[in-house]
């Protein structure tokens, strides 16, 4: 980064961390907290949709949606993280590549399974092996977000859900005695009101989604707690800045990191429930 | 929201050129000389060195692709990479599941490191290894106590932290890490040789990536170039071909 960084072996201590945290390494860590960022914001209002869409079908008085509703939300709420994590990315990007094998090497007869290998013709792999590492990244990228934004919409559609049910009934038979039809009654009673209830466990679900990003590893992405760990660990003489184990220093930086975010969010949601009080 | 699926979905299924000679080479970057992350945050070591040059002379092109050690093999089947060049010992296990390529490094001994202020006899006391490493195979098979961690640096620090009494890693691996400790960690017991030499990992399915691959490996240990690689990477008196 600096023009002295040549040879760190000889620097001030100053000047040694001053090249030492601006390192191409360090410069990917502080990246990996935009991911992290962008990762949480771009699946809360997916998350919001998807629970919108479940709670709304498990409600529906046509029993196959309901029923799909419900087996949504009660199959991705009961399973453990983990298992859904190593189980949905890859699921959902064999589908794919398997859909496209079909459809572009159709001259192909063999199984894809072969074995314990899963073999697609190089055509209809996702990403292609010719693409840049960029592209794979975001195809990851992509995929994490799908399958957060599938578990905690779960989540998200058994709190709206209860929300809806805690609108009170007088509110809901005042509005059908003035003729509302039942899209207005959701639309224009229900809706509306149900925020002031549903809240709180939006909060809540908002907190255990920043607690979550460490997962992210598990989906091939480079996050903070990677990064913390990887150039934490001790460093022996043969990188160009050898240090001991200094991985507690960098879990402090991440604690600090996730109290921060903590701190923010409480603020914001102090913020949105005033207005909704004030709306209601 | 229609229109915005569909348009996602002829994305993902619209038929791009492919080039068939992009290998995605899959490697640990945790496990200095062979492989690690260097301080610009790229891949570094000895198997960057060597995969570098064997695509080059397969004319191939090669992209890098980091992966957690626990999940390399199932990754490599699954077709997230073509290759795993990781410092992987060829052994009869890893053999029925994946392919490997004739070996890049010879056979090397193993070894036990402690702190020297602790107990001499640690390599049958509490020992640390990676987990499905063929030195942690041989760590329970050798009556010593062991325990597994996942990565290789958090094996070098529960001894530090007296988790652990000694390591059994590869020499090449703990020679850097004894000679950076100023004396506070030693080798102990006598070397062990668990293994056979390292090799390049394929799929079964892969045979002739495996015939490239291992014509490439033929020619550099014909005019020496792999020689002086792993004299660079691992000092002059390592063992070579």
């Amino acid at each position: 980064m600096f023009q002295y960084c040549t040879d760190p072996s000889i620097l001030s201590q100053f000047k040694w961390f001053s090249c030492y945290l601006t390192s191409g390494k360090h410069i990917s860590f502080y990246l990996s907290f935009l991911i992290v960022i962008s990762l949480i914001c771009i699946t809360a209002p997916i998350s919001l949709f998807f629970g919108f869409c479940g709670s709304l079908a498990s409600r529906s008085s046509f029993i196959l949606l309901k029923y799909t509703g419900l087996l949504y939300t009660n199959i991705v709420r009961g399973i453990p993280d983990i298992v859904f994590f190593l189980f949905i990315p890859i699921t959902i990007d064999q589908i794919l590549e398997y859909s496209r094998h079909k459809i572009m090497c159709p001259e192909i007869t063999e199984s894809v399974w072969r074995g314990t290998d899963f073999l697609v013709c190089s055509a209809a792999k996702l990403p292609l092996n010719s693409d840049p590492q960029w592209i794979h990244s975001t195809y990851s990228f992509l995929l994490a977000i799908l399958s957060f934004s599938i578990v905690f919409g779960a989540f998200a559609s058994n709190t709206i859900s209860g929300a809806i049910n805690a609108v009170p009934k007088s509110q809901i038979e005042t509005a059908r005695s003035f003729g509302m039809t039942n899209n207005q009654v959701y639309l224009k009673i229900i809706i509306p009101q149900m925020w002031l209830y549903a809240l709180p466990g939006l909060s809540n679900l908002w907190m255990l989604l920043i607690k979550s990003t460490p997962l992210l590893f598990l989906l091939g992405i480079n996050d903070i707690v990677y990064w913390a760990k990887e150039i934490g660990g001790s460093k022996t003489s043969i990188f160009k800045y050898p240090h001991p184990d200094w991985r507690v220093w960098y879990f402090l930086g991440l604690l600090v990191f996730y109290l921060l975010v903590t701190k923010l969010s409480e603020i914001a949601f102090k913020k949105i429930s005033n207005k909704i009080n004030h709306a209601t | 929201m229609k229109k915005i699926i569909l348009s996602i979905f002829v994305l993902i299924m619209i038929n791009f050129p492919a080039s068939a000679d992009t290998i995605r080479m899959g490697t640990e970057g945790a496990y200095p000389p062979y492989n690690f992350i260097n301080d610009d945050g790229e891949i570094d070591g000895f198997e960057k060195d060597l995969g570098d040059e064997l695509c080059k002379r397969a004319s191939l092109t090669c992209e890098w692709v980091i992966n957690d050690w626990d999940s390399i093999i199932p990754n490599l089947v699954s077709g997230n990479y073509d290759t795993i060049i990781a410092g992987m010992s060829i052994t009869s296990e890893r053999d029925e599941v994946i392919d490997f390529t004739q070996e890049y490094i010879p056979a090397d001994p193993s070894a036990y490191i402690a702190l020297s202020s602790g107990n001499k006899a640690a390599y049958i006391g509490i020992v640390a290894a990676q987990t499905g490493t063929i030195q942690a195979s041989y760590v329970a098979s050798s009556g010593a106590t062991l325990v597994e961690f996942a990565t290789p640096d958090e094996t070098i620090a529960a001894v530090r932290n007296g988790e652990a009494d000694a390591v059994m890693a590869d020499k090449a691996f703990l020679a850097p890490i004894v000679s950076d400790s100023n004396g506070e960690l030693i080798f102990v017991g006598t070397d062990v040789s668990v293994g056979g030499g390292v090799g390049m990992g394929l799929r079964e399915s892969d045979s002739s990536l495996k015939d490239t691959m291992n014509e490439a490996i033929d020619a550099m240990k014909a005019d020496g170039s792999l020689n002086l690689l792993l004299k660079k990477w691992f000092g002059e008196d390592s063992s070579i071909f």
